[in-house]
């Protein structure tokens, strides 16, 4: 079978980050890496694969040049390939026209099993699964804790099932392949890529795509296209300082009494 | 023109630019498995005087690839020198006692047996080695011969087809956990290496207590009594100091990159002590005695990283001398220990507490600076190779 993981290039959420005057993410004053929860997609990818699934795993990205840095990572971890689509075009798209090209992607690369992380740790939208399973036409079985592929053979087929954790019940649930997941940050750590992986990622190939090898007109994405737009943004306020309860026998009163006023209680 | 980048306080100079893409990787990798395995517990290691789990320890980092990463084959990485360094740079920025042992496993134990072992001898040991299943030690200083292995009194008899191993080692990392040992000994023909498993009857491991310095890491002293061994415990391909002396030069290009990440640990602690330490009204960073400091840490960090790098491409060339890995073992180790002791000077008290990683470095280093060669050996090396003349022979 075959699985295409979806992963991101971010700004590092430990740097500074902010927005350029038009709104869109700055790339440029804060390093970029692969986003953290995309790594447990990648993890769970590589786990289906040690679990006996035959399976070739093939990573896609869209974004600027640099963002081959996130498939190189990825494929240091362990996989087979990568496709990369990059087009000056493609510049302000918004979680839709996203799910339009990493669509259009998957399709001209067939697939069995899309994996995504539950949302990419700079937009934070966490939309892009379910809007790519509408475009794929495909089930949908998103926030998983856990993931298994069953019954899968050379012709296809096959169940992909998970585990839910939800506020009040944990859902086990199903699909018939080929189906879109996505994975939270509690399925397990990701794997540090090894020296070996880094080596052998070298040598393993990643396709470079631009819009019109997918057929997308440019005026389909972009910022111009863009549903969503970053209006205004404020930064944050500097942590104002905490409150502090003198203990004079009635602490614990009072302790109970600011936890209710916030309804921690 | 294109717009210089950014000034980036932990790398002024920018080197992380003469660096490959594949060789940050593997910095990332080292740089995470420390931050997540090792940093986090290691300072409560240095107080207790124990590494708790040794073998977990050894398996994540076999799982990462950095155990014997430079060596070919038999499961091992198959990395450049330059990467090599980098790893030991992450490692030691943690604790030099962490770089003892992944030193000591991959360009003593594990480079001897690949160089000089026989193929029956590698596919013993390599594969577990590499993957940290197996922990390996290396035994050539003395109670009695530091500096001057070549007057060692171990020493190995012919017995029939076997060989009988007798003598004691001393400062043997890794001693008393390790599953095989790479001893050297006099022999009829001159030295020559063994590979003895540690289960072999007559081999023993005492620890060495009461040390002040890497005491994350597992120092023993070795008995071997009459240690009975078959013909084909012998490292066939060398004999005489050759053998001992090859291995260090590995083992001290390490140091070279290692002593480099302890600078430059130190060097963050006490530069986000100077910004955020107020004294008379304002951080201590501001007083000019603090800035000349934190300058002086910088440039000479700069100086040892860039030193480091080029031996490290020297030997990916295969044109390093072993009077360069002097030059760069006493000119770094001697540099760290300078850096350490002035940070510890910023952080005032604080400096002195486990609570900060600038003491236990400068404790460690003390050992840095005489292991692989003394700085006064590294001195007297350079010494020769500029006159020609040898003053300790």
């Amino acid at each position: 079978m075959k699985i295409v993981v979806c992963v991101k290039y971010v700004p590092d959420a430990t740097g500074d980050r902010g927005f350029n005057d038009d709104g869109t993410t700055d790339r440029e004053s804060v390093d970029s890496l692969l986003s953290e929860l995309d790594e447990y997609a990648i993890e769970q990818a590589l786990k289906i694969v040690e679990s006996g699934v035959e399976a070739e795993i093939t990573y896609l990205t869209v974004g600027p040049d640099d963002a081959k840095d996130a498939l190189r990572k990825a494929l240091a971890m362990g996989g087979d390939n990568a496709i990369h689509v990059n087009d000056d075009d493609i510049a302000g798209t918004d979680a839709l026209g996203t799910s339009l090209i990493l669509a259009k992607a998957i399709e001209r690369a067939g697939f069995d099993l899309v994996i995504c992380g539950m949302a990419s740790t700079d937009a934070s939208m966490g939309v892009v699964p379910a809007m790519l399973a509408e475009r794929l036409g495909v089930p949908q079985v998103t926030y998983l804790d856990e993931v298994t592929v069953e019954g899968t053979t050379v012709k296809g087929g096959g169940t992909v099932k998970g585990r839910r954790e939800g506020d009040v019940a944990t859902e086990l649930i199903e699909a018939a392949l080929p189906a879109v997941v996505s994975v939270t940050d509690r399925t397990g750590e990701a794997r540090y890529p090894s020296f070996k992986g880094i080596m052998a990622a070298k040598k393993k190939n990643v396709e470079a795509l631009d819009l019109d090898d997918l057929g997308i007109e440019s005026d389909q994405v972009g910022l111009s296209a863009a549903w969503s737009i970053v209006d205004t943004a404020t930064k944050r306020p500097p942590r104002a300082k905490g409150e502090v309860v003198e203990d004079e026998g009635e602490g614990g009163v009072q302790l109970a009494g600011f936890l209710a006023a916030k309804k921690f209680i | 023109m294109a717009k210089a980048p950014a000034f980036d306080p932990m790398d002024p100079l920018g080197i992380d630019d003469l660096l490959d893409p594949e060789d940050k990787a593997i910095r990332d990798t080292v740089r995470r498995f420390c931050a997540d395995h090792v940093t986090p517990y290691v300072a409560e290691w240095f107080e207790r005087g124990a590494l708790p789990d040794v073998r977990e320890l050894a398996r994540g980092l076999g799982g990462i690839g950095v155990l014997g990463m430079t060596l070919d084959g038999y499961g091992c990485a198959g990395t450049s020198a330059v990467q090599y360094g980098l790893a030991c740079l992450e490692l030691e920025a943690c604790d030099s006692g962490l770089r003892s042992l992944v030193s000591v496993q991959g360009s003593l134990a594990m480079f001897a047996i690949h160089r000089f072992g026989t193929e029956e001898q590698r596919r013993t040991w390599l594969p577990r080695l590499a993957a940290g299943e197996a922990l390996g030690c290396y035994g050539l200083t003395e109670p009695d011969h530091g500096s001057d292995p070549a007057s060692m009194r171990t020493h190995a008899k012919r017995d029939g087809d076997d060989w009988v191993l007798s003598g004691r080692k001393m400062w043997i990392t890794n001693g008393s956990v390790a599953d095989v040992a790479v001893i050297w000994a006099q022999t009829e023909d001159g030295v020559r290496g063994f590979v003895v498993p540690t289960d072999t009857a007559g081999f023993a491991a005492h620890d060495i207590k009461h040390k002040m310095s890497l005491r994350a890491s597992i120092t023993s002293e070795l008995t071997l009594d009459e240690v009975r061994l078959p013909a084909d415990a012998v490292l066939p391909d060398v004999v005489g100091m050759r053998g001992p002396l090859t291995c260090l030069g590995e083992a001290r290009y390490g140091i070279v990159w290692g002593s480099v990440g302890a600078a430059r640990s130190c060097f963050e602690s006490a530069l986000e002590y100077a910004r955020t330490r107020e004294q008379f009204g304002r951080p201590i960073g501001a007083f000019q005695l603090t800035q000349a400091k934190l300058a002086d840490m910088a440039v000479e960090i700069g100086k040892a990283h860039l030193l480091a790098l080029h031996l490290g491409r020297r030997k990916d060339a295969g044109a390093v001398r072993p009077e360069q890995i002097s030059f760069g073992k006493l000119n770094n180790v001697r540099e760290a220990i300078a850096i350490a002791r002035e940070a510890r000077t910023i952080l005032g008290a604080n400096g002195i507490s486990l609570e900060y990683p600038v003491i236990r470095h400068m404790n460690n280093l003390e050992s840095v600076l005489t292991y692989e060669g003394t700085s006064e050996m590294h001195t007297l090396v350079i010494g020769k190779a500029l006159t020609g003349l040898d003053a300790f022979h």
